[in-house]
This record gives C-alpha cells, structure tokens and sequence, in this order.
C-alpha cells in the first residue's frame, strides 16, 4: 500500500491562514491503513484545527467527510454537493489523490494534509517500511523475493558493495544490506545461481515520468468499439 | 497561567471539570470501592465508565478538551493486569500521542494523564481524582472552553449537521461465493 | 590481451614481481601546491597513482583533472570512477575523455553513499554498479558504446575493480568479485588489510587466475585510528596486537611505528609471494610512502 504520514499541524494551519470555512475529506484506502488519512485521522485533523483556531481567537469552520477512495472518479463525485460551500478541501489522501480530487474540483482550492513515504508493508504495529520501487520491471524472481532497487540504498543490481557490514549497511545500521538478506536467501532455496548471473543495466526508460498503463482488455475492447 | 482566576464575568472561583475515563474492571470498581469506603475525594470529577482503557481513542480524548474539560485522564490496570491482555498498554501509547496532538495544538499535554489504579486500590482512586483536579486547578481553565459559547464552529455547536456524512462504507467485508451463489438461489 | 595500450602500470605486472601504487586524494579547493608536491615525491618511486573520485561522498577536485596532472608531471595515474555521482551517459563520456587525455587505467567502484560525504541532501545516481561499468569500459574498449553504437574510435583501458577481503558475510563479495573478473576487471585493489594471515586464505579461496591482486594497505597514525576503523569502517579488522605495537610506541614516534608496520605487511606479502602487488593509502599523509618503501626493503 501507499504510506504517508501527516504533516505537522503548523504547516497545514499555514496553507489554511485566512480561509473560514474546512473540509477535511479522508480517503479510506492506503492511507487509512497507515494510521494517516483515514476517517479517524480526519477526526482527529479537524479536532486539531477547530481547538486550534479557538485558542487562536479565529473564526474557522471545520467539516469532516472521508471517502472510500480519493484515486477513483466515483467516489470523488459523492463530494459534489460539499465542496462549493467551503473556501479549501484540506485531503487526507496520498499526493495522487489529493491531484485527482484538485483535478475533478479544479475551481477549488485543494491542500496536501500528508507527506507521501512510499510503497510499503506494515511491518507491526505502527511500523511500516518501504518495499517497492514501482521500476516497472520486476526481477524478484531472481532476488529470492528480496528487492535490490528498493532495500539497497545504491540500487545495485549484482551484489553488496564495500559497505555491507556484518549484514547492515553502510547508510545506517538500521539497515539491513539487501546483498547480504538476498544471498542467504538465494542459498536456502538452492538458487545461488541467480546470483552469479550479471544483471545487464536497467532500462530506465521504461519509468519515464508520468507512467500511463491501460488494461489490455479494454484496449482491445476500445479497439473494437472503435472499428464498429 | 498558573494561579489565574477564572476569566469569567461572574468572578465565581475556578472549579475544574475534570473527566476520569475508567476501565471498569480496575478503576471503576476502585472507584466503587472508595464510594464505599466512604473516602472523600475531589467532585470535579466526571467518571466515563469504559469497557477497557484500551477502548480509549485520541478522537474521544480530543473531544473532551473540545468540549471543554480542564484535565482528563485515562485509569487503567496495572502492567500485566489487563482482562484484555493489553488495553492498558495500548492506552498509555494514545495518551502519549495525544499529548503530543495538544503540543501541537498549543494546549498543555499536562490536561491529559494516564494512571494505573487497581481494582482494590479505592484510596488511590480518591488520591488520583485530587491530583489531577488539583493540577487542573493550577493549570488554570481550558481555554478552549471559556471561547467555546461565542466562537464555537463545527461540530461543537451542536447543532443538527447540516451534511450528515454518508452511510459507511462496508469496506473489507468478505463475501463468500458459496453464500452468494446459496442467496441468489433463495426464491 | 598481450597488446600494449600504453600503461606503464600495465606494463609494470609483466617486468616485475611486485608492484605498488599510491593513492592521491585530490584537495578540496583550487590550490594543488601540496597535492603537486605528493605527486612529485611518488610518482618515481610507485608504479602507479592512484586518484580517488570525491572520496567519501566529499565533493573535491575531479579525479580526472588530477590524472591529467599527474601525467603533466610525468607520473602514471589510475582513474577511480565511481557510479555515485554520474548516469551511464556521463560515465562513458568521462571515461572517453580520460583515453584522450592520456589516461590508460581506470579503477570502477560503486562509490560510497551520498549519506555519509558533505552534500548529504544531494541525488544518488547510482545508475549503473561497479560490474556494469566494467562492462561499459569493456565496450569502450571494444569500440562500441552501452548502447552498442559504434564509436569513431574506441578506448583501450586496463580496467579494475576492488574487493573487500575481510567482508562478513564473505560469499555475497566472493560473487561479486567473480563478477566482476567476468566483466572484465583485470586488476583488483583490496580494502584495507592489517591481518596477513585473513588475507592468505582470502587469497586460496578466490581464484583470481589471471587477475593482479593488490593488497590496500592504509598507513596505521595512532591506535585510536585502528580502534575507530575496527569499529566503524566496514570490512576493516585490525589485530589486537597491531593496535598494542601502535599504543607501545611512545606519543612522538606513533607515525613511525605505523610506518614500520606498513613496510613489514608489504614485505611480507612480497616476499612470500602472496600477491602481485600493493596500494597505499596514506591518507593525508602521502609524504610518508617513500619512508614506507623504505620501510619494506
């Protein structure tokens, strides 16, 4: 899922300064899972910026509504009704939610109440950690599920460098050396072999910014629809 | 902001509102206990029985002071203690955040504690309850609730919401085939 | 293989038994009268020297200008190109303008993390890893770019790599270095060695035919610098009786115990034949190789 975390009270009392009336809209998918932006921390938020505005002597409205996605058009549409009685939407949701719900209410102002971290697992509670790239190329079949582009701080696709450290890496001991979890991993199962391959360069230009992807099925029903 | 009297035109003494959330099975019977012991203790308190401090929410414990309280604060079993494992241990954690919520707010995270209070302990009962309204009584009152009549806005104006939120969301309900299919079969 | 692309230090691991380079760490700021006079103090006295690339992550003079230098004074350098701070675009093109200046070795690293040098917030690149730019020098070398295309003249470097003996775990870094023999590393500097003996099995197990091994061999200044790299440089072990000799000596004669250790581990390691050769890093202290040859005689 995509982990975020709240950005502190104090930046987002400053992208508000001046404005009376809130909507603090969540978004009920990844983010809510992280204990970010789902319908409690929108609770919690507009709590946040009501008391805040009171101890300030300030007139501020502040309304709360959470949605089950912010990435998908149809529930961004249950807004409809709300959003023209307010001066911002404050969202809840990842950077690609907060653009799509600016974009389907483009005369509004929409604010970013979160900091997007990445593409992550939940790792306890309240811990989560980062596992994905989104490099459009994956190789974790020949990694032993354990991905050199993310958990290796350099990316580097045939082995540690000089860094690795009993296990650790030379950015931080926090951090475990991808090499060092992806040989003994390769060694388990028997697939060692993975490792002594050389992994040619990667082919950046599939991540040329912005990614687009359309469904295969519905290409070709396009294409059809687009013959007849 | 420590010895101030209250701002009120009355000029009658500050009284706190104090707001005890007690688990039930430990300080809430302590409570009981100190009731029945006869043991004299602080009337500002208000004693919110919940099922486990654990059940506690940095929503509810936000609402208070929105509200108005002066202090709160959440009793709960001793560490090891917890009919539910533990509750009390989750509960000490959400009153770390949002103490760290009210820093943020600019309201001292002082207004808001954690206690252990065991069921048997009916004169700790009585010592906490004094504490923390002594301690809201130095801290002076909430300044949220001397503004809270003139300046409220959002839900605090208890007012019907003219935006009812929309109907939750089921989200993550499994549905079966084998149930579905049995459903769609019934006449 | 055979043919010769005009490297001295090429040349240097056919005429002689043992051959030693030295490490040049360009300064940080435009005044090389220092740096010059490093450069003039080794250059007759190594087979080779050798230029760190923004060494530790710390922005500094480019290892290429200082090559060029070290070829003005009529040394024989060896380009470090690390994959930290370039894409393969600028890699390439760096690695084409060191042939046209005269430059005929390249060592290719991976280059430290960002983190850990003086312009923490910088973008790592990291584009390419140390095997595959080995294979681009290797391509360069064969007249083609990583592309493939064709090049109007092509390069003929004497390419290496390095290797960290004392890692843990060690397999992971023996991969690699068989990697990075297979990519076409030809010549191989260690990280630092202080225990011979480490080094001796690292030496049966790697199964380097046909590759010149040359031990790092980093000048010790005092046992609070042994501690510290113990501690907190990864791959690093010195011995406990290295650190003793080094606290023996009384405070003034420190660096001279570090130099005797020096040229005994190079004597060692030449006399018995353990390897093809040496590299010193004195870091900070380059007037010191000569007294460290000296040392090993």
């Amino acid at each position: 899922m995509i982990v975020a975390e709240r950005k502190p009270l104090e930046q987002i009392e400053g992208m508000i300064e001046g404005m009376q009336k809130i909507l603090v809209a969540g978004c009920g998918t990844c983010v809510a899972v992280c204990m970010a932006g789902g319908e409690k921390e929108v609770e919690i938020l507009a709590a946040q910026l009501r008391m805040r505005a009171k101890l300030k002597g300030i007139q501020r409205t502040v309304d709360e509504i959470t949605v089950t996605r912010q990435c998908d058009r149809e529930y961004l549409d249950q807004l409809a009704k709300y959003v023209g009685q307010y001066d911002a939407v404050v969202s809840t949701a990842c950077g690609a939610g907060v653009q799509f719900l600016a974009e389907r209410y483009d005369d509004k102002i929409v604010l970013p109440a979160l900091n997007t971290l990445f593409i992550g697992v939940a790792e306890g509670p309240g811990q989560w950690s980062q596992r994905c790239m989104a490099c459009e190329d994956c190789i974790l079949d020949q990694t032993g599920g354990i991905c050199p582009m993310t958990i290796c701080a350099k990316n580097l696709l045939n082995g540690p460098c000089g860094g690795t450290n009993h296990g650790k890496c030379e950015v931080g001991d926090d951090r475990d050396c991808a090499w060092t979890l992806i040989y003994r991993k390769l060694e388990k199962l028997g697939r060692l072999d993975y490792m002594r391959k050389i992994q040619p360069p990667k082919d950046y230009s599939v991540m040329t910014k912005p990614g687009r992807y359309s469904h295969e099925a519905y290409e070709e029903a396009e294409k059809k629809e687009d013959k007849e | 902001m420590s010895d101030q009297t209250a701002p009120e035109p009355k000029a009658e003494p500050f009284e706190p509102k104090v707001v005890a959330f007690c688990c039930t099975y430990c300080a809430y019977t302590a409570g009981d206990l100190a009731g029945s012991m006869r043991l004299e203790y602080a009337p500002n308190v208000r004693v919110v029985k919940i099922l486990c401090s654990g059940k506690i929410d940095a929503v509810l414990l936000l609402r208070a002071f929105e509200d108005g309280a002066d202090a709160v604060y959440v009793a709960g079993c001793n560490i090891g203690d917890c009919h539910f494992l533990e509750g009390n241990l989750r509960a000490i954690r959400t009153v770390a955040y949002t103490q760290h919520l009210l820093r943020e707010i600019g309201l001292e995270p002082q207004r808001l504690e954690f206690f252990h209070i065991p069921a048997s302990a009916g004169p700790l009962f009585a010592q906490r309850a004094n504490e923390m309204t002594e301690r809201a009584r130095k801290l002076g009152p909430n300044p949220l609730r001397s503004r809270r009549t003139e300046r409220a806005g959002g839900k605090l104006q208890r007012q019907p919401d003219p935006h009812p939120p929309l109907p939750e969301a089921k989200l993550g309900r499994l549905i079966r085939h084998e149930e579905r299919m049995a459903e769609s079969q019934t006449p | 293989m055979a043919s010769n692309n005009g490297s001295a230090f090429r040349k240097a691991f056919e005429t002689k038994d043992f051959v030693v380079t030295a490490e040049i760490g360009p300064p940080k700021g435009t005044d090389i009268s220092r740096m010059v006079e490093h450069i003039e103090a080794l250059k007759d006295v190594v087979d080779g020297l050798n230029v760190t690339d923004n060494q530790s992550s710390v922005m500094r003079i480019s290892s290429l200008a200082v090559c060029r230098v070290i070829l003005d004074h009529g040394g024989e350098p060896i380009l470090q190109l690390t994959c930290r701070d370039r894409n393969r675009l600028a890699l390439q093109s760096e690695l084409l303008a060191a042939w046209i200046l005269g430059v005929r070795n390249v060592l290719c690293l991976t280059g430290d993390y960002i983190s850990v040098g003086d312009h923490p917030q910088a973008k790592p690149v990291f584009d390419l890893d140390s095997v595959q730019l080995l294979q681009t020098v290797g391509m360069l070398n064969q007249g083609k770019d990583l592309a493939g295309n064709d090049l109007e003249g092509g390069t003929d470097f004497f390419a290496g790599a390095v290797v960290t003996p004392e890692a843990d775990p060690i397999e992971p870094q023996m991969i690699k270095f068989q990697k990075k023999i297979a990519a076409g590393a030809r010549f191989f500097q260690t990280q630092a060695i202080y225990d011979v003996d480490n080094f001796k099995r690292f030496m049966e197990r790697a199964e380097a035919d046909g590759v010149k091994i040359m031990a790092g061999i980093v000048l010790l200044v005092s046992p609070g610098m042994a501690k510290y790299m113990n501690k907190n440089v990864p791959g690093i072990f010195v011995p406990d009786a290295l650190i003793e000799e080094m606290a023996e000596a009384p405070k003034g004669k420190r660096l001279e115990a570090g130099i005797r250790i020096a040229g005994r581990m190079i004597r060692q390691l030449r006399d018995e034949k353990l390897c093809h050769g040496a590299h010193i890093m004195a870091i900070g202290k380059e007037e010191c190789v000569p007294r460290i040859l000296e040392a090993a005689e």
